[in-house]
């Protein structure tokens, strides 16, 4: 099996050389072709939950698995690792464990779930995200929408506020779905009905349905009356319950994660009051919301990938601190960087801003546009010395946060060994 | 409050045409309307509203496929609107905004769907996507070297009816030659680049491309291009608005990956 991986992962450098593909999907698929037993047998007599979407799947599962482990043990692909590889390599590494909770990219969920067969399925929201692989968001429901109709026994648990997912869950013929209201603030990708093409009504009052973010299509595509809500700081389901949730994670879009995990962990039979109370005491999901003190200040290091990870994560900046934002255009983030004119970078106003990363100019002249100040330094960490003094607020992208939090971790571990 | 702008940008259907952040050129046209005085506002124009016909400028961006169909549909029953496009509006196109303004457009399933019919030209599925940093050197004056990203699955042939907006020095562009002129028109100096391949389209109403990035804050020399086809006047400061990080922004860009740039130097010798 080993072999088949690295075979996989040999077929997406061959696949990236030649400029076929992005290397990732062949490379699961090599894998999955050569062993293709492998991710049934390492999951054969468990509970495992899928969790798939554009945004939230890494942060959600770590909730998730933490509400599971009051139960039992609990594999996990914890960073990230979201193609078949990484759910072999989860499943692999604690045989033992009854359930698993595995974050799958959208475009394998088919295959992993084929493979399986899990009990839940949870689809968090579907938005623009590298483009430049050449997936549309309505052909990602579509893949969705197939992965889900081949287990109509699966339970689907997903975001009712979100047009795309619903219609991708909309399309089989389901035993069970639960419908969760998480609030969602990003719809950029969702104003059009994904089934017919035309404007979706929003703010339509639909009778019997717990508040929030409300849409109808006149082609009879609506939001589902949701049996989970997502409130300020609390879980309200549709029989009346409101269970009180208190997270160390910031943001409102973490409250929805939050809800969503609850929602799953309840269909493996974990009381919402107990998942409640293991989910607060999670600190950070693999790195990310992390607080790093460099050179005597404190840094607190948000991940966004997309433009509506990028509105969460700019919506969380209340003070206004000294700001590094940070961007790479790798082939994991997305070649192109047209995103950036979709990111609300107006909403920087009266902070000091610097710019950084292999495409800071960019982001500098998207700043410019924007109408927002700003100094632009390649250099993340010789960006950090340009902002007047205080603690600091970073937002990167994926390659630009694994690459400097690599570099904060190597830098704070060679101070510690000099003082 | 303010006046009236001088200057109205219709942002026609961002609900649907907005997939590679096409809106960010309305920004960058009304900042640099706005950086030399002229009073520039933005109109987003949306599937649900009755479109006004009095914008300067109109902007359609890029789009999947079922909004594409959706968004002929919608241009073609408002009239006044259509009228506009083709009679006194300057209209700049991207990617599916381009193959929308067509005379035909063929999907993958190989049906032919009608075009609004703004532009002699016709769409096409090519086998491969096309996607990936482009560098063309435009036909129009004083704009030099456009640098965008281009990502689409349309093969685009022009008719006589409209000029490329620029020859490709990398990437793929249009995908497709132009019905109707001869090669070697200009053979005495240009040689081979009579056989190069060609991007984009251009009227004296309409410029239309498949680069997003968005292609008017990669190129300000465009947007101020437009801008003048409008104000009815060149702007005697030729890149005047500092936008700091430009110079380093298209020199990265303009100097492509160490394989490609053998290529792209043998290619700029050749003028």
């Amino acid at each position: 099996m080993p072999v088949a991986v690295r075979v996989g992962r040999a077929a997406g450098w061959v696949s990236r050389r030649l400029g076929i593909g992005a290397g990732v999907v062949i490379g699961g698929r090599v894998t999955l072709a050569l062993a293709p037993s492998a991710l049934s047998r390492l999951a054969a007599g468990r509970q495992v939950v899928l969790v798939s979407g554009t945004n939230g799947k890494t942060t959600t599962s770590h909730l998730l698995a933490a509400a599971l482990r009051t139960a039992g043990r609990v594999a996990h692909n914890a960073t990230g690792a979201n193609m078949p590889d990484g759910a072999v390599a989860a499943l692999a590494a604690d045989r033992d464990a009854p359930m698993a909770v595995l974050e799958i990219d959208e475009l394998h969920l088919a295959a992993v779930a084929a493979a399986v067969d899990p009990a839940v399925v949870v689809l968090l929201n579907l938005s623009r995200d590298q483009l430049d692989r050449g997936s549309e968001v309505r052909a990602v429901a579509s893949v969705l929408a197939g992965a889900l109709a081949a287990h109509p026994r699966t339970v689907a648990v997903v975001n009712a506020d979100d047009p795309m997912v619903v219609w991708a869950a909309s399309q089989s013929t389901r035993a069970s779905t639960v419908w969760v209201s998480t609030g969602g603030r990003w719809n950029g990708d969702a104003t059009s009905c994904p089934r017919c093409g035309t404007t979706l009504r929003r703010g339509v009052n639909v009778v019997g349905s717990a508040d929030g973010d409300l849409w109808r299509c006149r082609c009879g595509l609506a939001r589902p009356v949701p049996e989970w809500v997502a409130a300020e700081a609390a879980a309200v389901t549709s029989d009346g319950l409101e269970i009180p949730v208190g997270l160390r994670l910031p943001g409102r879009f973490n409250m929805g994660n939050a809800v969503t995990a609850m929602a799953a962990a309840a269909q493996l039979g974990i009381e919402p009051r107990r998942a409640a109370a293991a989910m607060s005491q999670l600190p950070d999901v693999a790195g990310r919301y992390t607080i790093v003190t460099y050179r005597g200040r404190k840094l607190r290091l948000l991940l966004a990938k997309n433009p509506a990870g990028w509105a969460e994560m700019l919506g969380l900046l209340d003070e206004p601190r000294p700001l590094l934002v940070v961007v790479n255009a790798r082939e994991p983030d997305g070649r192109d960087t047209s995103w950036l004119w979709d990111v609300p970078f107006e909403e920087l106003t009266g902070r000091p801003v610097v710019a950084a990363g292999e495409h800071a100019a960019d982001l500098g002249v998207r700043l410019t546009y924007a109408g927002i100040e700003h100094v632009t330094a390649a250099d993340p960490l010789a960006a950090i010395a340009l902002l007047p003094t205080g603690d600091v607020d970073v937002v990167a992208n994926y390659t630009a946060f694994h690459g400097l939090r690599r570099r904060l971790i190597a830098e704070t571990a060679g101070a510690e060994a000099t003082t | 409050m303010s006046a009236a702008p001088d200057l109205v940008i219709g942002v026609l259907l961002p609900d649907m045409l907005g997939t590679y952040s096409d809106a960010g050129n309305a920004v960058v046209l009304a900042q640099r309307a706005r950086w030399r005085g002229i009073n520039a506002g933005i109109l987003r124009i949306t599937a649900d509203t009755s479109p006004p016909a009095g914008c300067n400028i109109y902007l359609l961006g890029g789009g999947e496929d079922t909004a594409q169909l959706y968004a002929i549909e919608w241009l073609a029953r408002h009239r006044a609107l259509r009228h506009a496009l083709s009679e006194t509006a300057v209209t700049f196109a991207v990617c599916a905004g381009l193959q929308i303004l067509g005379s035909t457009l063929t999907d993958m399933h190989g049906r032919c769907h009608a075009g609004l019919g703004l532009l002699d030209l016709t769409t096409a599925p090519r086998k491969r996507r096309a996607v990936g940093e482009v560098i063309t050197r435009s036909a129009l004056p004083q704009i030099g070297l456009l640098t965008g990203f281009e990502n689409h699955r349309g093969a685009t042939a022009l008719g006589a009816g409209v000029s490329p907006l620029g020859e490709v020095l990398l990437g793929v562009g249009n995908g497709a030659a132009q019905q109707g002129r001869r090669p070697g028109r200009k053979s005495s100096s240009a040689g081979p680049s009579s056989s190069r391949a060609i991007e984009g389209a251009v009227t004296d109403r309409v410029v239309a491309t498949y680069l997003h990035g968005p292609v008017l804050a990669r190129n300000p020399a465009l947007a101020d291009h437009i801008l003048s086809r409008v104000v009815g006047r060149e702007f005697p400061d030729s890149h005047p608005p500092d936008v700091p990080d430009l110079q380093d922004l298209r020199r990265g860009y303009l100097s492509p990956t160490p394989q490609r740039r053998a290529r792209f130097r043998t290619l700029l010798r050749t003028r």
